[in-house]
């Protein structure tokens, strides 16, 4: 190789996030369904009067120009609620709350009074999706924007009613006051149910992290008490009158065609049966019939063959696509002479790492309802990509945008597993047929299965150390996972970093925190093993190659509170640690665990973690998410991987493909810096990362034997 | 065949096949979706009711099996507008995220609480074990479990 510097290409994560496309494409032109459709269908949804720029007919565009226009955002109804839309969607990460707090603390308005409308296509400016961990940073950002001006426009508008100076108002409490005059206004009263038709100034001032009142402080989840009481209604509770269940019939493997199917008994027991092209599917008046029905066709399946997760790593080495991935591109960066300084240092390190598909395994699995009225489509469903489902409707149906809506009910969960709209193809295809509204709600088995997963990868390590225990040169190879947090924030004078794309033998894509956890995890433990090989402390030798502030202070202050250095209590007792930059965010992980190699089992006893995101909106719901990405991140990096053979998974049902439970959870403390002077970054993702490797150490610390696979221990770790 | 159930308090009849899930049958029949389907085999807890006051996991109970007994959804659990001891404790404790398996965890713990007002941490682990939350809520479920068992104790809550 070459050590001439070569153009680093970012993958984008959006597009990264985009690779999955509709399973189906319909011949629906030849079936003229319509001619049957229009008079009987029934508008069940009484349409909340669309702000401005939802009227202009989705006049703002895409991407990241956010609309200018307060009238896009944000509504003062005449009972004085204030009603904001955005295209960001409730999958537990808890922003309707954050998003309800930013608005509150610009507006002055109690929180309570606020209504977020969320990803409803019709009625909510673009948005490209709930990933990323953009929320905070764009659209809480942009609320708080909308929310200043707004805020602004009533004080002016009170000002001029009142012939004073706005400088002499103050807004609180959803009115502005004049102190002056002894008098107050409701915003609900100057307003009139009328648009708020200005446009953001160029330069407002927001109010500072500092003052902030509401937003900074833990409010409670808004709606909590929907959720207690079984009210709230998720996709898959959606109901209209009339709605029929429909069933999917599954091929017997991945990119198996169908030959030939014969529907005639599902027929006979009632069920409308719709083929179309690989797509056979049956509707029926409940879930009991449409599945009898199903399962009594007779299907011939042309099928091919498929490699299997024994071959899985070598497969992933031979079939890279050379820059040709699903997003476009590959991730390549190199800086200094890298062959020279390998070549000249005494002490190199070289080391494979791994990881398996997993599956998300969101509890609430996909779910959508669909309803025609003439060839205006309706669906209601589980995604984190509402706008981008309703491109793969558009595409699926050979449809305009403008005639289909798609609203996303706070859904349950998706850690990146709900970007794509199977359910909602499925739905709509078959509520076209029969003329009825048709809901489809995968079961566990087809989640684990038709769905997506989290790519599986390869990571070949390279390190050279100079005798200070200064890294000298890094080189980094990584097949299929992603090149999500692939460059390492370690000062390394010479560096190649190398993502290789795999046509990848499973339908993968987007899963929280993405390739950064496998990158993490091959850095974070390579570190750790360099340490070792220099009888370094793990913790000195990071320290000694960081330079970047941020991400010292939590080095810094989770090994405070762990105690990091304090002597082992008895056998079996590990400790280790991981941490990293991703998503804006800065995490350092320590982890005890006890490995007891009679028995083989291996506990996670105990995990710090110290965060930073900048400034703090929500701290309890800050603490949630991170203490929720450790319990989530133990299935992966202990036990969780998804086994298939000759194109079938093999473990598609929770019997089979263990997550954690209540009895893995380790005691965990949660140290979170509040940088009031930077701003807010996203918390969904980052905190996940310095697990898998915080564990991995520490259960080398505890056993001497150095586990470079994810799941680390899914048959235990007994003595051999 | 028509199959008399008794849920919340309020008795029903239903026309189904005898082996119909009783999950199917709240969800599909009576309109009643706070329990939710999650695995369908019984091991994530996410459609657990109360039978007779005990947890039982809606998804492998057929009908006929509790014809006439007295089932207690989430939705019947709040006296009107005062919620039940470990719904209030679910909110004060912030125990939930998407909130999916959390009327599956409010059933459980309440079936719990109704054997043990004051269940040690180990206890509330065995018991909630197959309740599965993949937000990872733990430890805020268990102080919830822990908050509203003190609070049952105090108030005498009666079983439900």
């Amino acid at each position: 190789m070459t050590t001439k510097n070569i153009v680093r290409v970012d993958i984008e994560p959006e597009r990264y996030e985009l690779a999955e496309r509709p399973t189906y494409y319909f011949d629906v032109d030849r079936r003229d369904f319509f001619k049957f459709l229009g008079a009987g269908a029934l508008v069940v949804c009484a349409l909340k009067s669309p702000g401005l720029g939802q009227e202009s007919g989705r006049a703002h565009g895409r991407g990241d120009a956010l609309p200018n226009d307060i009238a896009s955002w944000l509504q003062v109804s005449e009972n004085g609620r204030v009603t904001v839309y955005t295209g960001k969607v409730e999958i537990g990460q808890n922003i309707r709350t954050s998003l309800s707090q930013a608005v509150s603390e610009e507006l002055h308005v109690p929180i309570e009074r606020i209504d977020l409308v969320m990803g409803d296509t019709q009625l909510t400016p673009f948005d490209m999706g709930t990933f990323g961990s953009r929320t905070t940073p764009t659209m809480n950002l942009q609320l708080r924007k909308v929310s200043g001006a707004a805020r602004d426009v009533l004080i002016a508008m009170a000002a001029k009613q009142w012939n004073t100076e706005p400088a002499k108002l103050v807004a609180a409490d959803g009115k502005v006051a004049d102190p002056a005059g002894n008098r107050s206004i409701e915003y609900a009263e100057l307003v009139k149910g009328k648009q708020l038709t200005a446009t953001l100034p160029a330069e407002d001032p927001l109010i500072p992290a500092s003052d902030w009142k509401v937003a900074g402080t833990s409010v409670p989840k808004v709606n909590g008490r929907d959720f207690v009481t079984g009210k709230h209604r998720y996709p898959s509770d959606q109901t209209l009158p009339d709605m029929l269940y429909g069933k999917v019939l599954r091929p017997p493997s991945f990119g198996a065609t169908l030959v030939s199917a014969d529907t005639q008994k599902a027929e006979q027991m009632g069920a409308t049966v719709v083929r179309d092209g690989n797509f056979v599917g049956v509707a029926a008046p409940t879930t009991a019939q449409a599945e009898t029905a199903v399962a009594t066709i007779q299907a011939k399946w042309n099928e091919v063959s498929q490699p299997s997760n024994k071959e899985l790593f070598d497969y992933l080495r031979e079939n890279t696509t050379n820059g040709s991935d699903p997003t476009g591109d590959g991730d390549r960066f190199e800086s200094g002479s890298v062959d020279q300084a390998f070549s000249s240092s005494s002490h190199t390190l070289k080391a494979t790492y791994t990881v398996q598909y997993i599956a998300h395994t969101p509890l609430e699995t996909r779910a959508a309802l669909a309803q025609w009225d003439a060839d205006h489509l309706t669906v209601w469903t589980g995604t984190q990509r509402p706008f981008g489902v309703r491109e793969q409707l558009a595409e699926a149906f050979h449809l305009p945008e403008e005639k289909i809506r798609v609203l996303m009910p706070d859904m349950g969960s998706g850690y990146g597993g709900k970007h794509t709209g199977e359910t909602a193809v499925e739905a709509a295809r078959l509520a076209r047929a029969t003329r009825h509204p048709v809901k489809v709600v995968w079961t566990r088995e087809e989640e684990f299965t038709w769905a997506y997963f989290r790519p599986a990868g390869v990571m070949d390590v390279k390190s050279a150390v100079n005798s200070d225990g200064m890294l000298t040169a890094w080189e980094f190879h990584n097949y299929n996972s992603g090149s999500a947090g692939i460059r390492p924030y370690y000062e390394i004078p010479n560096q190649r970093i190398i993502f290789h794309p795999v046509k990848s033998p499973l339908r993968q894509g987007s899963y929280r925190a993405l390739a950064a956890t496998a990158n993490h995890f091959a850095r974070e433990a390579h570190m750790d093993e360099i340490a070792h090989s220099l009888k370094m402390d793990p913790l000195e030798f990071r320290l000694k190659n960081l330079k970047n502030e941020r991400l010292r202070a939590v080095f810094e202050a989770a090994a405070k509170k762990f105690g990091w250095g304090k002597a082992k209590t008895g056998p079996g007792q590990g400790y280790g640690m991981g941490g990293g930059y991703e998503k804006l965010g800065n995490v350092a992980t320590f982890a005890e665990v006890h490995v007891d190699r009679k028995s083989g089992e291996v506990r996670v006893k105990r995990v710090v973690t110290a965060f930073e995101c900048g400034a703090i909106v929500n701290p309890d719901g800050l603490k949630n998410q991170v203490e929720g990405s450790n319990i989530q991140g133990l299935g992966g990096a202990l036990f969780e991987a998804i086994q298939f053979k000759d194109g079938k998974i093999l473990n598609a049902a929770l019997s089979e493909y263990r997550v954690p439970r209540f009895s893995d959870v380790p005691q965990m403390e949660t140290v979170l810096l509040d940088r009031k002077d930077l701003p807010s970054a996203g918390a969904g993702e980052c905190p996940l990362v310095g697990l898998a490797p915080a564990i991995g150490n520490a259960i080398f610390d505890a056993t001497g034997v150095r586990l470079r696979a994810l799941p680390l221990v899914p048959d235990g770790l007994k003595a051999t | 065949m028509s199959i008399p159930l008794v849920v919340n308090g309020r008795s029903y009849s239903l026309e189904v096949d005898p082996q119909t899930p009783l999950l199917t049958a709240l969800r599909e029949h009576l309109d009643l979706t706070g329990s939710k389907y999650g695995c369908g085999e019984g091991l994530c807890g996410a459609c657990t009711v109360l039978v007779e006051g005990k947890a039982q996991r809606s998804c492998v109970t057929p009908v006929s099996s509790v014809r006439g007994k007295k089932i207690t959804t989430i939705e019947g659990l709040a006296h009107g507008d005062d919620l039940h001891p470990v719904q209030q404790a679910f909110l004060d404790e912030g125990a939930m995220q998407c909130a999916f398996c959390t009327s599956g965890m409010i059933m459980s713990a309440v079936s719990l609480l109704n054997r043990n007002r004051e269940p040690s941490e180990k206890q509330i682990v065995d018991a909630m074990d197959g309740n599965v939350c993949r937000c990872g809520t733990h430890t805020r479920v268990i102080a919830a479990i822990q908050r509203a068992g003190r609070q049952m104790s105090e108030s005498k809550e009666t079983r439900r």
